[in-house]
């Protein structure tokens, strides 16, 4: 075998490796919370309540039962927004992806849609759906439609024709041509938009609820804001933000080891 | 051609450090070679054997983990010295350059007036034949021309050794063997010491003085060739038997080495 | 005009024209949207009578500030993030799920801290684009090819004159990618931020006419707005792609 072996094994290595880089995120984490901390010394308790004020606070609210129907509401709001977007980006994306002439017209109005501040259409959005949940969802939806568009038709487009032909000359039906070479061609792409969409659509849901809103985690903190209640605004945020990042984090391991396996 | 030493590797080995979750790699190592003053030789191997990291070393761009690097009797250590030129495998051009702000890139650099650079560049220009596109964008030029820019910037600043990793990789078989007419006159015309770095078996016995042969990684001279060829060779010589004697040579050498490197144990027939 | 943007402009044109269509039958009622053709005269008006100008004063010059210095910063912390590989490795995670936090729930955060003033709308225009600037950095960076580094230490060049006459040039289009989102983010945050909470600018009028019932003024300083944006994006993404296509990729 071509290679020298050393005293290390690529395994050994790659452990160390794996470890030294939790420990370094591990550090850059304590930085956050050293800064955060340093931050509300020098703003006091008005302005910024300390990492563990807000932590305490925040076990509170995961504690009260007042608190759980906020969250179940964003939550409902952000699972419905992200089945429409799906649906309605994979589908359009799926179709713009295969129809060359409607792929390349639309791709620049897609881009163009995508760099728009979809705020602006905020109150078209309550104007036609009203002041509940519907515009969250909808709002959230028109946020998360775009990029999972984008990205499903990229895929589509980019299928290697070497795996149709090589479908052509197997002999598949076009259902088994569909399952077993489509779709695993285009899903890491199709994961990748979904990440993406994902983070806009609870940005678009979040945003819905800042104002106009009377239920839902903004609501929340607009609330924490109007009594001058900085810990549970910051205690809400913090909630938010972890399982923000969480969910992420999950959808981005799964990115992951879809792009590496192709 | 004389018999004084150019460059020298003495005990060269070099090993590439432990990163990213890999361990250490033996890449080249322990050689050494002499390379006369004003000759062709050319470096001939499996892949990965360690042909490029050689001429990185010599270059001074690597420094060596064992062994010394001479340059012109002096020791060559982390720095390219001044004289070496080379011309790498990938396309090197700079894109938002044109062909001749690309040739004259060294000269400006080194603050050489504008008269000059002028003179020079249209030398080099004109040697690579590139005149016509002295206003062209690299973008605009197929591979093998944006290889010859990077070889026009290299000649501008007129090395005394110049160094050529695999420069006709991507070209085709017959545009590589002119292009080896063409390196031929470039060796010629400014007396500089080549040493080239190929796979290519019949381009290395046709246009060098000598041949060294390498083994698979860890790459070591499995032995030199002589070939013998008066200077004023040209591709014309394929036709020879001479030619063939040099190149089955070299293949006797090789063949197990490449069966190595492609990872079967030698001795399959 | 290529076919392409003839078909384009042709579909807009018809999507338009089936806005106009619904509104004026009243499939649409005028409660919920006024007709194309309405905006436009709206917004002509608000032009002549100089109030778009103030607004626009305002939420443009809240964007510039944003948008210069996210990519400024973006790029200083970008390409100093990508000389030191393992703090890279570190802050990955981070960048990647930095988009993942809805963070315009801090904007009401910085009004409580700042004030009602210009400097928390910069901020939140600021901290939404820089991440994308800082990403793309990294990634233009990343794109260079290891051989121009070689050869500018055949040319003798040090870290310094390598990074400058080589790798930027080289990475400039890469780099502009950057900056084309860093100013559709700048935008977004901008503006996003004078809907929630605002002394003045374009996002505020906005919400305030839409308080007011005022749906004229909404739609005209909606469609203002989206044209507005739309042209500048539109002209980055076109120098953008010269750029590429002069060097070729």
């Amino acid at each position: 075998m071509a290679g020298t072996q050393t005293a290390y094994s690529r395994k050994d290595h790659e452990r160390a490796e794996r470890l030294r880089y939790f420990g370094d995120v591990a550090l850059v984490i304590v930085g956050i919370v050293v800064v955060w901390q340093i931050l509300h010394m020098l703003a006091g308790d008005v302005a910024i309540s300390s990492p563990l004020a807000t932590a305490i606070r925040a076990g509170e609210l995961l504690g009260s039962a007042s608190f759980w129907p906020h969250a179940a509401e964003t939550a409902k709001a952000l699972v419905y927004a992200l089945i429409i977007a799906l649906l309605i980006g994979i589908g359009v994306g799926t179709w713009l992806g295969a129809h060359k002439l409607s792929g390349a017209v639309a791709e620049p109005i897609l881009v163009a849609l995508y760099s728009l501040p979809k705020i602006t259409l905020y109150p078209l959005i309550l104007l036609v759906f009203g002041l509940g949940i519907e515009a969250k969802i909808a709002f959230g939806a028109i946020h998360g439609v775009i990029p999972v568009t984008i990205f499903t038709m990229n895929a589509v487009k980019n299928i290697n024709r070497v795996f149709l032909r090589s479908a052509r000359v197997m002999k598949l039906t076009a259902m088994q041509t569909a399952t077993r070479i489509l779709l695993p061609a285009t899903m890491p792409e199709i994961v990748s938009g979904l990440r993406v969409g994902f983070s806009l659509t609870l940005l678009g849901v979040v945003i819905g609820e800042l104002f106009s809103s009377h239920r839902g985690m903004g609501f929340l903190v607009m609330r924490a804001i109007g009594l001058h209640d900085v810990s549970t605004m910051m205690a809400v945020t913090l909630i938010l933000a972890v399982a923000a990042v969480a969910i992420s984090s999950i959808l981005l391991y799964i990115d992951n080891r879809l792009h590496r396996r192709v | 051609m004389s018999h004084e030493v150019h460059a020298r590797l003495e005990g060269v080995t070099r090993v590439y450090p432990a990163v990213a979750g890999n361990p250490p790699v033996h890449a080249l190592g322990p050689i050494d070679l002499d390379l006369r003053k004003g000759e062709f030789f050319s470096i001939v191997g499996p892949s990965g054997c360690g042909k490029s990291t050689c001429m990185d070393v010599l270059a001074g761009l690597a420094a060596p983990t064992e062994g010394n690097v001479w340059f012109e009797d002096k020791r060559v250590h982390g720095n390219v010295p001044d004289g070496i030129g080379a011309v790498f495998q990938e396309d090197a051009s700079f894109p938002w350059l044109t062909v001749e702000d690309n040739a004259a890139f060294g000269l400006r650099r080194a603050g050489v007036d504008a008269a000059e650079i002028r003179r020079r560049v249209d030398y080099a220009l004109g040697f690579v034949g590139l005149k016509d596109f002295a206003k062209a964008y690299p973008a605009q030029l197929s591979g093998g021309m944006r290889q010859r820019v990077c070889i026009a910037r290299t000649l501008v600043l007129q090395p005394r050794l110049i160094l050529l990793d695999e420069p006709f990789g991507a070209l085709d078989a017959q545009t590589r063997l002119l292009m080896g007419d063409e390196l031929l006159k470039l060796w010629r015309e400014t007396g500089a010491t080549v040493l080239l770095i190929t796979h290519a078996l019949d381009e290395a016995a046709m246009l060098s003085d000598r041949i060294g042969a390498m083994s698979a990684r860890p790459g070591r001279f499995l032995e030199t060739v002589e070939t013998g060829w008066s200077r004023d060779r040209d591709s014309r010589m394929l036709e020879g038997e001479t030619f063939g004697h040099i190149t089955g040579r070299l293949w006797q050498m090789l063949r197990s080495e490449s069966q190595r490197a492609m990872g079967h144990e030698g001795g399959v027939s | 005009m290529n076919r392409l943007t003839l078909i384009r402009l042709g579909v807009i044109v018809a999507f338009f024209g089936l806005l106009e269509i619904l509104c004026r039958t009243g499939v649409i009622s005028p409660f919920t949207m006024i007709p194309p053709s309405e905006m436009a005269i709206e917004l002509w008006a608000l032009i002549v009578s100089g109030e778009v100008a103030r607004g626009m004063r305002q939420t443009l010059g809240n964007v510039a500030v944003a948008c210069i210095l996210a990519i400024t910063v973006g790029f200083a912390v970008g390409a100093g993030v990508h000389a030191l590989p393992r703090l890279r490795r570190a802050l990955d995670p981070f960048l990647t799920t930095y988009y993942a936090v809805p963070f315009f729930v801090f904007y009401p955060l910085l009004v409580f801290i700042f004030g009602m003033n210009n400097f928390p709308m910069i901020m939140i225009g600021f901290l939404f684009a820089v991440v994308a600037m800082i990403i793309n950095t990294l990634n233009g960076l990343d794109k260079i090819p290891r051989v121009y580094r070689k050869v500018a230490r055949m040319h003798h060049m040090g870290r310094a004159k390598t990074a400058l006459l080589i790798e930027l040039p080289y990475a400039i289009p890469n780099l502009f990618t950057g900056v084309k989102l860093a100013v559709a983010y700048s935008f977004i945050g901008v503006i996003a931020a004078e809907f929630i909470l605002a002394p003045g600018g374009l996002g505020y009028a906005i919400s305030f006419a839409y308080d007011n019932f005022d749906n004229e003024t909404m739609y005209a300083l909606m469609l203002f707005i989206l044209v507005l944006v739309t042209i500048i994006n539109m002209s980055l993404h076109a120098y953008e792609q010269r750029l590429l296509r002069r060097q070729g990729r």
